[in-house]
């Protein structure tokens, strides 16, 4: 990255505009068709999808429950029924194939909102703000399990912001604009990222899945990282990338397998050099003699 | 020395480590409270939110509830929603208000169906044993029944009519020759499924439903009702069973539900020798009681 650059800008002009933001756009389609299929039944009259989030019925036969609501009631001690446990056990299969965190990065309303918080927070040089744990997601995790657990009721549904605005743009927000407000102005001026890299439960519960899920985000091509940093400038969980990225030396492979990486490829947009692209969790050999023949070539 | 220099990171990320370990729990902990209190609130519900058929009490009910809006997708008549964020009710949980738009009671309860959890109770197929609510009329001040004009529109809109609400009829005591038609809910009956309510007549309505919870009394188990008791025993339990006695001249009997003051002489009355002596003193020195 050239001094000064906007990160991703030197992608658009090796790969142009399109390509530099291929991903980008596929996630944006991704998480307005699906608000459209369920908004089609309330607004046009097509039910294809019926529900929200939190549990859904698709075309009558298909049903989708989150597991962290699933999870939560049965904490309270409630038991379950079979279309909640079917639609849970397909939706946990879904992001245990595809990746935890594309619940966020492809799924999750309130992600368009963050996005253009730290898209702005770039543009405006706004640095600085609170810092605080990264962990912090995974102890309220924890605290709304064991307040399921105490109270017998659902108790961070009732302030939870992913699931109230997805269910307030179909059902009716009431006053859940406040809400997401808050959160745009949290992201933009209090702390960078701080609702899905610090807070939000939902994603530490996803990047529990993705601990273990299948398709990864590879590095498959590091040895011609030109370290212009542009993809840790756009990573929302930037650690992530060190380990794979800059690993051949300490033997690392090239997937990123921590599970807050959210699958969101934006990486692979602003990559000038095409290092990174979607690879599974088993393809993390070492590719060592390759791999040290390429260095030596730069080298030399 | 090395050992010092090396050790000088170290202890500063471990301190880091621990601030922002003790500064995450701290944080967490207090939105924690924050949460367990604010949900001992939420689950006041509202004494003009009626739950769909099948919700148990309100503390179960948002145990189970998922807030997915299903039940209210599969409402043909539009009745439930969800509540929005700034409401009364649990941010997210189906009602309805009885004023606005009463429960149709569906044969085939989709509510229910639609239902991933078991916040609405599948075992409950029969929308008539469903208790959503009780009606109660809350006003006997404003509803005309009381002050005699004929309006019965409770009763005759009610789906389960003449059980769930009947009309007992008073004297009118004003008029001195008419009566009152007086609404009676009964609970074992009602389902609180609100048509009552919304079909009122009076601008703000004098017969509502409640959550059961608020509308209902619970008599005290040790209570024995002696009536029950001895029509369960097939006998007075408090032995003998005397009939009451009346006090009366001889030849007089009195049924007390029924005819009234009667002789028991065939005879005409003309002909039967006068209940009282023509002596004062016979009467004053009469055995037994006044």
């Amino acid at each position: 990255m050239e001094k000064g650059q906007f990160p991703g800008a030197e992608a658009v002009k090796v790969n142009g505009w399109f390509k530099a933001n291929r991903f980008l756009l596929l996630r944006r389609v991704s998480q307005v068709s699906l608000l459209a299929l369920f908004l089609a039944g309330p607004w046009l009259g097509y039910w294809i999808v019926k529900g929200n989030m939190a549990s859904s019925l698709t075309l009558d036969v298909l049903p989708l429950t989150d597991p962290l609501v699933f999870l939560q009631a049965i904490l309270t001690g409630n038991p379950p029924v079979q279309a909640g446990i079917i639609g849970a056990a397909v939706v946990f299969i879904f992001y245990f194939l595809v990746g935890g965190r594309v619940y966020c990065s492809w799924v999750c309303p309130i992600n368009i909102i963050t996005d253009t918080a730290n898209w702005l927070r770039r543009k405006l040089k706004l640095k600085g703000g609170t810092t605080f744990s990264r962990q912090s997601r995974y102890w309220l995790l924890l605290a709304i399990l064991i307040l399921a657990l105490l109270t017998g009721n659902i108790v961070w549904e009732l302030v939870n912001p992913v699931s109230m605005v997805y269910r307030g743009l179909i059902f009716g927000m009431g006053m859940a604009w406040g809400i997401v407000i808050a959160i745009f102005l949290l992201d933009l001026l209090v702390a960078h990222n701080a609702w899905c890299g610090h807070l939000c439960p939902v994603g530490a519960f996803y990047s529990l899945i993705g601990k273990f899920s299948v398709l990864r985000i590879s590095a498959v091509n590091r040895q011609a990282c030109d370290d212009c940093l542009d993809c840790f400038a756009v990573c929302p969980e930037s650690r992530v990338i060190k380990p794979a990225l800059k690993g051949a030396d300490q033997k690392i492979g090239p997937v990123i397998l921590s599970g807050q990486c959210n699958n969101c490829a934006r990486c692979i947009d602003v990559c000038a050099k095409d290092v990174f692209s979607f690879s599974t969790r088993f393809s993390n050999q070492l590719p060592e003699s390759k791999e040290s023949s390429n260095q030596r070539e730069v080298m030399s | 020395m090395p050992s010092s220099q090396d050790n000088k990171p170290t202890n500063r990320s471990r301190r880091r480590f621990l601030a922002d370990t003790l500064r995450s729990a701290v944080g967490v902990g207090l939105v924690s409270m924050t949460l367990g209190v604010y949900q001992r609130q939420a689950i006041a519900l509202p004494s003009t939110a009626i739950r769909p058929p099948g919700a148990g009490d309100e503390e179960q009910f948002q145990g189970a509830c998922i807030r997915c809006g299903l039940c209210v997708r599969d409402c043909p008549f539009d009745t439930l929603k969800l509540a929005e964020l700034g409401d009364a009710v649990a941010l997210g949980t189906p009602y309805f208000t009885a004023r606005d738009v009463p429960c149709e009671m569906c044969d085939d309860i989709p509510c229910i169906k639609a239902c991933p959890t078991s916040a609405l109770d599948h075992d409950l197929t029969d929308i008539d044993k469903s208790r959503m609510g009780l009606a109660v009329v809350v006003d006997q001040e404003a509803c005309i029944a009381f002050k005699g004009l004929r309006c019965e529109v409770c009763f005759n809109v009610c789906p389960i009519r003449s059980k769930a609400i009947s009309l007992n009829y008073q004297h009118n005591e004003r008029s001195g020759k008419h009566a009152l038609f007086i609404p009676v809910v009964h609970s074992d009956a009602c389902t609180g499924c609100g048509k009552c309510e919304k079909a009122c007549i009076l601008d703000e309505a004098a017969i509502k439903v409640f959550p059961i919870a608020l509308a209902k009394g619970v008599l005290g188990q040790h209570y024995r009702l002696g009536w029950e008791q001895k029509k369960q025993a097939g006998e007075s339990l408090v032995s003998p069973d005397v009939p009451h006695e009346y006090n009366l001249p001889e030849g007089m009997r009195y049924d007390h539900a029924g005819e009234g003051l009667i002789q028991e002489q065939a005879t005409a009355p003309e002909n039967l020798a006068p209940p009282f002596s023509d002596n004062p003193l016979d009467t004053l020195n009469r055995k037994g009681g006044l």
